[in-house]
Order: C-alpha cells, then structure tokens, then sequence
C-alpha cells in the first residue's frame, strides 16, 4: 500500500493520518503539498486530511477543491484509485464533484468535537474490511459542518446502490439518537459509484491508540493496508 | 522633523498620559514629541505594556529553577521538561476586547497567545483557557458566553490546537468586566530557542504575515483604562482575528527557524510594529531604523502614527542572517504570506521612523522601555475577616439536597458544553480531556507528557488577597500531583481592579505575595505571566483573580492517574486534615447566600509533604484514583469520582467531631481522595502517612460500588440524579431556559 497524505493551506489533521498510516502499513506516507500537480507514480491511497483548507473561507472545501493537486487525485479516482477524505477532506471531495451531496452547517450551530459512535454499513471494501457489517465503532467528531444533505433521489441512491459507508448511532446502534449534526439518514460517510472514494466526516485517526480514547478507528487503515488492489 | 498636529494636554490625555508622565517624555528628548512619537510612547507607557504599577511587586515573584531555561520577560516562559525538550508556554488575558467583542476578542486572545508560543521556536500542543462571566441572571452574559466560547473554539480548532482545559466561573463582580484568559503551550528542542535580542548592526529587519490595517490602534491603551456604560462605543478598537493566516505563520515560521536564517524574533501584539521593534533593539543594545513605505498595508493612505500603533493580528518582526533573506523570502512566498524588509539595526541606540523620506520618530530606544515610569503606588491591607465557626452555621437543607443543588451550581455544573465546541483531540495526543483534575497531554510519541492546568480561586482572593494568592497557587501544584504529575512552573494571569485605588492596589500586592511564597515553598516557579489592571465598571472592581496556570512532567504518561471509581468494593481514603471551613465556601455561598468569613488558609509545608506522598503512591501503584478536594469540599469530590466513573460509593465513616455538613461541604485545603484496592496497600499507605514526620492523617471513609452514592445518614443519590444534575444546568442556560 503505497499512500500519499495532500497538504493544502490550513490543513491541520495531516500529522494525525499520517500517525495512522504509518502504524497500520509500517511506513510513512509520501507528503504532497497542494500545488503540485501530479501524484508520485504508484500511489494507491490518496488522502485528503481535516482541517480549515482556506481557513473554511468562501465554503468548506471549494478553494481546496480547485487547487491543482485536485486534477491529479480525479484522475486518480477515475482510473480506480483509493481516495479517502476525513471531514475537510469529505468537504473538498464533495466540491470537488468526486462524492455527492453537500455539508451544511450542524444542526445545532455549533462545532461538536466528541467521542462518537458509528455503524459500519458493509465490509467488503477496501476501506472496512477489518470491521463487520453492522459493527458498532466509537471514534471521534469535530466539526461545525458536518450536516450531510442531499436531494431525495441522491439519497435513494446511496441507499439503494449501499454507498453509506458509515451512520451516526449511540452506544446501542440507535442511529436517530445518536445523530449529532442533523445529517440526513444519520450520513456520516459515504462511497463513490466504485467504492473507491470514501469521503466521512468522523476521524478515526484519532482513535488508534488505548491510551487516546480507543482503537476503533485502527481497523479502517488496517483494512487500507491489507488491499491488495480491486478482485 | 515638524510637528503638524500641535501636542495639547487634551491630545496627551486622550492618548491615556497623565500629565507629570508627559513631563517626563519632555526631560527624556529635550523637546516637544511629534504626533508619531506621542503614539509611541503612550504605546510603550501604558499598563499593558510597561507594567508600571506591577513591576516593583512582581520582582518578589520566585522565577528560577534548575530546570528553569527562560523566566519572564520574553515572548514566554520556558522549561527543562528531559530527553533534549522544552516546554514553552504562558497565560495572557484579553478582557476588555472580549467584553466589548466577545467572538473577536476571544479569538484574537488565543491567536495572540499561540503566537507567544511558536515565536520562541515551539510547535504549540495545547491550548487552556480561565474564564469569568458575570452573574447568570445578568442580561449581557449568556451572548458573553456563547460569544467567548464560540470565538475560542473558533480560533484553536482552524488553527489546529487541542483546547484540553480551564475553568468557568460567575460571579455579579463581573457583570460589566469579565475575563478570558488563554494559555498556550508549546514543545521545542531545548537548545533551539528562539528570542526577541537583535544582534549585528545593519542587518535586515523584516515583516511577516499579514498586511497592517487600522485595526486596533490604541487596543493595549484601550486595555488600560477603566469601563463605563459607554464601553461598547470602543469597539472599533478590537482587532480580528484571522486563525488561517495564523496557521500559515506557523508554518512558515517554524520552516524559517529551521533553515537557520532568524537572528531574532518578536510577534506583533500589543502595540504592534511599536513595542516589537523597540524590544527587539532595546535588548540587543542596538537601534533601530524603519522605512515605513515598505510596510505591507491593507489600506491606502496610512499615516505613520497608524502604522505604528496598528495592532492587526497575525505579524511578526524578524531579524534575519543578510546572506539567508533571499531564502528566507521563498520560505514565506510559499506560504502566501507578506515578506518585507522594513528597516535595518544601527548602532545609534536611537529608534528612527521614516515615512515618505521624512522621519516622523527619533527616540532613544532604551529609555522607551527602561525609562518608562514606575509606580510605588499607596495600597491598603483587605480587613481581615472573622474565622467562622462551624457549630454556628446551621445547614438550612438536608446534606443530600445541598449536594445536588451544588453539583448543578453555575460554578460548579458540568462544563461539556463549553469544551464540546473546542477540538480537544486533534493532533492524538490528549490521554485525559477536559473535565478531570488536570489535562494531561503526551509528548510526541512519548512516553514523556504533561500535566497542564489553569486555576484559581476568586473568592478567597476576595476575602484575603494573601491567603487567595497561596491558594491558587497550591490548587495548581495539586491538579497536577493528582494525575501523577511533577509540578514544574507557572504562568499567572493577573487580573485586577483599578490600582489607583488603594484597596484595589492592596489586593494586587497581597496576592502577588501569596503567589510568591507559594512558588518558594513548593519550588513552583513563575516563568511567564500578565497582568490586566483596571478590570472594573463605574467604579467596582472585579474579584480579583490571579488565574494560575500550571505545568507539570510526567515520565511516563501510561501511568497517568485518573479521578474515577474504578471498581466496586475499594476503599476510600481521605488525605489531609479536615476542620470543617465553610467561610468563603461555595456551600455557604450557594446554601446560606453568604459570601463572608476568612477563606481556608493554605499550609505551604504540608502542601508540599503530601503532595509528594501522593506522587510517591501514584508511582508506586498504590492507589487506582486520586481527586484533590477544592470547591464543595469531601461531597462534591465524590460526587464528581463516582459520576466519572459510573460507580457509586457507600461513606461510612466522617472526619469526626464535626457537624456532618462541614465535614462534606468545607474547604479546607491540601486534601486528596483516594481509592485503594487492597488492604496490604491500605496497609503502607498508612505506614507512610504514619512516618511522614508530618501533621498529615488520614480517614477511611467507606468503600465504592454500586449505581448510588450514599452519604451517612441519608437516602441514597443515584448516579443518574447526579449526571442529571451536573449536566443539566449550562445546556438550559444557554438555551434561556435557566
């Protein structure tokens, strides 16, 4: 699993996935910084890491999803390459046309920053295939938009085509409870047409570790590191 | 040079001078000063700056220590904290902006502590903040607090930095002045610390980071003068700040210091391209001089005068190596942020300004800061209160009711809401998050980490400014022994009433000396600090608060300790001596409506010889929670344990020969509780309370288990009831519902 982590101006979880990464695949990822405007040849996994890319100004995620890095990671995605997005991240996939839908502001108005509970929506991807369909995950939120919204038929699609990759729930799996953000269907995360685009606003790189908080989240960068490319 | 504008006393005053000081600027440069100059030195002069009524007391302050690299006096303090790492760190209050702009000036309190931080070569690690709204029921203080919180989380989660603790308290003293207080901390090697000190003559100066607007102007003389109901007509003088700009300076700066090109480095913040400037020749011995015409501007038409007392947010002021400036240059492009040199170091001690060839300032550079005044200004003793008796202070409602009324009191309900919209766990590193004694945060990989906390106790400064000062001290030394930590340092945040008036000075000089022999005793030093005078509102002061902030090491953060029950059926203890001390307590306050009596005096000896047994049972593995007792006393500490840990506790036993709610509800200081698993352990605990040399006991109280906590003599709490309770109230508040 060869994995390269985008810096964009304002990105700030980039240290937190390449922790990640590295502890999962046992070697670091390549770092790119968002001018640059190809890939370095090889790259399986394309990480678009959390943060305020543009200090959130304008939208969440639509300068960094026009940076010139941005044409190299579609290209990426189109010939089947693993894109995955973690809150900023998610955001710039949206505005960049590669994920459907959009992130609203939450619906309480404020940014949440907690532990967080999720339900794994299948396992036969590249990127859960260390989980159960239908494990429940506890991993971390924070964000201030992250109010997943899409038009009816986008919705029935993801739900028809099983591209919810992850949903919000309680400790219990009761996924209207435990909705922080107003997300439609209790969307914390969603795959592209492929599966191989995963943009989810939770950061599961923040839970990899007993001593912080948990190792819920390990199992998304062991499934990444354990792909050994499409069946 | 001419003057355009004729210098009046009006135009001194309003540039915050006293008279006699102005006479003082004429004796120091033989002549009239010009409007640029009278902007500098009132920028240089005012309290903010110059510390002019604080600076004789504050000498009494310990600031030294073996592990102790850099005391006050620079961007911030720093310490040995092993393996080749310092910790850089300090405390700054932004009050005033706050209270007039509450999102602005919060977020533009933590930017400019953030960049304390990383200006010294740190990668900041956490963030804290100590705040302090008026009374609940004040009509302005829920929009404070939804303003503050949202501006502090506002500015930390875009920049990147865990905000992993703090405190929150009301009170009605600060219905027109509050407080917000931030602490940032940062990690760095040890041997590359970056300071203000130019060095070399004709070397370039430079400006980074964002443009000069007229944002500001006058901000830190703004935070020098006293409220009245017209306060709000000041808002054009709070700055706003820009976290994405910030994290860009991070950055770039960092990549610059480590390309080696920096001589020396200062942020912009009060009294912007002024005081850095000045400092940064007034500690190398060198002049200064600046070509204004080279300053990056957001407006067209700035005059000198604007430039230099400009307080936008997110600059700083570099000397750098001439041969690396081209380097340095591409560094900062690549960023997307402003590069310009401004000026160049001289060896004329003289701090020149130059603005369309013309020079608007000549002043000599050491007199601006070492020539400012000082004040050894009258000050009175507070009264000392009475000693209250418990006997004579009947509890009105059974111990049961007062616990759960207390456990959801403004001060001390659950404080979720607030460090819910703060990003606490980026960067992976927060082993314990906000809401236990002290947050503890690891190092890197580890296994090193840090115990940091920000404390104090308003009303025992109130009561006895002496006593309050020792107290906020030992809390902090406490908070970190709690979790295994080595306390290490201090940084204090002084916030004060106007000390023109002699009581309001009394109670600054009195804390300062209870601080002082606070960090001699337990070897607590003060590396770093602020003081915020003036906090009052037509003529009231605030309590006064000299918030503590506190780091300590850990070695090995695996071992961190943690205030929750972890098991049914272990035992609890309670260590130190317990009187019973419900003067200046919150049970009298929030049980009987008094505030009065002489708050707990603090032992300073025993403080420290059990503070040090505790860290020894922690080391040892002797214990399985620790909790210091402060606000509500022995009830609220279990309450909070049991709630931590969803399991509850049967007390048996009391301290004896006291009314049972003294015994809950007192203050008295230097006490932790602690839970033990077995009775060999229980056993040495006692032995070594037992050889201790000192006045030290200890209680057994009763054991943990089950879902209810259970006081003597009363019907059990459930679990729930407590959660409820505690989580309850600042949810509703804030949503006008309390």
């Amino acid at each position: 699993m060869k994995s390269a982590v985008i810096t964009f101006p304002g990105s700030n979880r980039e240290g937190d996935v390449i922790r990640a990464l590295r502890q999962a695949t046992g070697h670091d990822p390549v770092s790119i910084w968002h001018q640059d405007a190809d890939l370095p040849k090889g790259t399986d996994l394309v990480v678009l890491p959390g943060g305020f890319s543009y200090g959130d100004y304008l939208r969440c995620g639509a300068i960094a999803a026009r940076a010139p890095v941005m044409d190299a990671v579609r290209a990426h995605a189109a010939r089947g390459g693993l894109v995955l997005g973690i809150c900023n991240g998610f955001q710039i996939l949206v505005e960049s046309g590669l994920l459907p839908g959009v992130l609203m502001r939450n619906a309480g108005l404020k940014f949440i920053c907690k532990m967080q509970h999720l339900k794994v929506g299948r396992s036969d991807t590249a990127f859960t295939s260390h989980y159960s369909t239908g494990d429940i995950i506890k991993v971390a939120i924070a964000h201030g938009e992250g109010n997943y919204v899409a038009d009816a038929e986008t919705i029935a699609r993801l739900e028809g085509e099983n591209r919810v990759a992850f949903r919000y729930c309680d400790a219990q799996g009761d996924t209207k409870a435990g909705n922080p953000n107003g997300s439609l269907n209790d969307i914390a995360g969603i795959y592209s047409e492929k599966l191989n685009v995963l943009g989810m606003m939770p950061h599961p790189e923040n839970l990899i570790e007993t001593l912080v908080g948990g190792t819920d989240g390990r199992g998304l960068f062991e499934s990444l590191s354990a792909y050994r490319g499409a069946a | 040079m001419k003057n355009a504008i004729a210098i009046t006393p009006e135009l001194v005053a309003q540039h915050g001078l006293k008279p006699d000081e102005y006479q003082r600027i004429l004796k120091l440069i033989g002549r009239e000063p010009t409007l640029t100059e009278l902007g500098i030195f009132s920028a240089m002069w005012n309290e903010h700056c110059s510390y002019k009524s604080s600076r004789l007391h504050l000498k009494g302050l310990p600031t030294k220590a073996p592990w102790v690299i850099q005391g006050p006096g620079e961007n911030a303090g720093v310490i040995d904290i092993g393996d080749g790492l310092a910790c850089v760190f300090k405390m700054e209050s932004h009050n005033h902006p706050s209270f007039i702009e509450p999102y602005q000036g919060a977020t533009t309190g933590v930017g400019g502590i953030l960049r304390d931080v990383f200006t010294m070569g740190a990668r900041p690690v956490a963030c804290l903040n100590a705040l302090r709204f008026g009374s609940p029921d004040h009509p302005k203080t829920r929009r404070l607090v939804s303003g503050v919180v949202a501006g502090i989380g506002g500015y930390g989660n875009s920049f990147g930095v865990p905000t992993v603790g703090g405190q929150m308290g009301f009170h009605s003293r600060y219905n027109g002045n509050i407080l917000v207080n931030a602490m940032a901390v940062g990690i760095a090697k040890a041997d590359e610390i970056f300071y203000a000190k130019a060095t070399g003559i004709g070397n370039p100066i430079v400006y980074l980071g964002s443009k000069t607007g007229r944002d500001g102007i006058h901000g830190a003389t703004m935070a020098s003068a006293a409220f009245d109901d017209s306060a709000e007509e000041k808002r054009p003088t709070v700055q706003v700040g820009d976290p994405f700009a910030e994290k860009l300076l991070l950055e770039a700066c960092l990549e610059l210091m480590q390309s080696g090109s920096v001589i020396a480095i200062q942020d912009m913040g009060a009294a912007g391209l002024t005081s850095s400037a000045v400092e940064m020749g007034a500690k190398g011995d060198l002049g200064i001089e600046l070509d204004l015409d080279k300053v990056p501007c957001r407006e067209e038409g700035m005059t000198a005068y604007e430039m230099m007392l400009s307080e936008s947010q997110e600059r700083m002021l570099m000397v750098l190596h001439p041969a690396k400036a081209e380097q340095a240059e591409a560094i900062f492009r690549k960023w997307g942020l402003d590069f310009a040199i401004i000026g160049k170091t001289t060896d004329t001690l003289r701090f020149v300004v130059k603005h369309h060839g013309e020079t608007m300032a000549d002043l000599p550079i050491k007199e601006l800061g070492d020539e400012a005044p000082l004040y050894d200004r009258p000050y009175v003793e507070t009264p000392k209160r009475p000693v209250l008796a418990p006997e004579n202070i009947p509890s009105p409602v059974s111990n049961r009711a007062a616990l759960l009324r207390l456990i959801g009191s403004p001060d001390l309900a659950s404080k979720r809401w607030v460090w819910e919209q703060y990003d606490h766990l980026i960067l992976g590193n927060t082993v314990q998050q906000p809401g236990g004694d002290s947050a503890v945060i690891r190092i890197g990989d580890g296994p090193r980490g840090l115990a940091l906390t920000a404390d104090v106790t308003p009303r025992y400064c109130e009561a006895d400014p002496f006593e309050g000062g020792k107290q906020a001290v030992a809390e902090a030394y406490r908070n970190i022994i709690s979790v295994g930590g080595t306390p290490r340092a201090i940084t204090d945040n002084l916030n004060f009433g106007n000390p023109e008036r002699p009581e309001y000075m009394g109670q600054l000089v009195y804390c300062i000396r209870g601080l002082g022999e606070a960090c001699r005793v337990l070897d607590f030093p003060v590396v770093s600090g602020n003081v915020s005078l003036y906090n009052e509102t037509n003529g009231r002061g605030i309590l006064p608060t000299p918030t503590i902030g506190g780091v300590g090491v850990l070695d090995d953060v695996t071992r961190a300790m943690t205030l929750a029950f972890k098991a049914a059926h272990e035992t609890i203890i309670l260590l130190g001596n317990t009187k019973g001390w419900l003067g200046a307590s919150t049970w009298l306050a929030e049980i009987t409506g008094r505030e009065d009596g002489a708050p707990p005096p603090v032992d300073l000896a025993l403080e420290k010889q059990t503070g040090e047994l505790v860290l020894g049972l922690i080391r040892d593995g002797l214990v399985t929670a620790v909790h210091d007792l402060s606000d509500g006393g022995l009830a609220i500490g279990l309450a909070e344990m049991a709630m931590a840990g969803k399991i509850g506790a049967r007390i048996d036993h009391l301290p004896p020969g006291l009314p049972t709610h003294a015994a809950l509800f007192g203050e008295d200081q230097g006490r932790y509780l602690l839970t033990v698993a077995t009775n060999d352990q229980i056993a040495e605990i006692s032995r070594r309370v037992g050889t201790s040399g000192s006045d030290l006991i200890m209680h057994i109280l009763g054991v943990t288990g089950g879902d209810s906590l259970t006081l003597p003599d009363e019907q059990p709490i459930s679990i729930a009831a407590l959660e409820t309770a505690h989580e309850h109230w600042l949810p509703s508040y804030m949503a006008g519902d309390a």
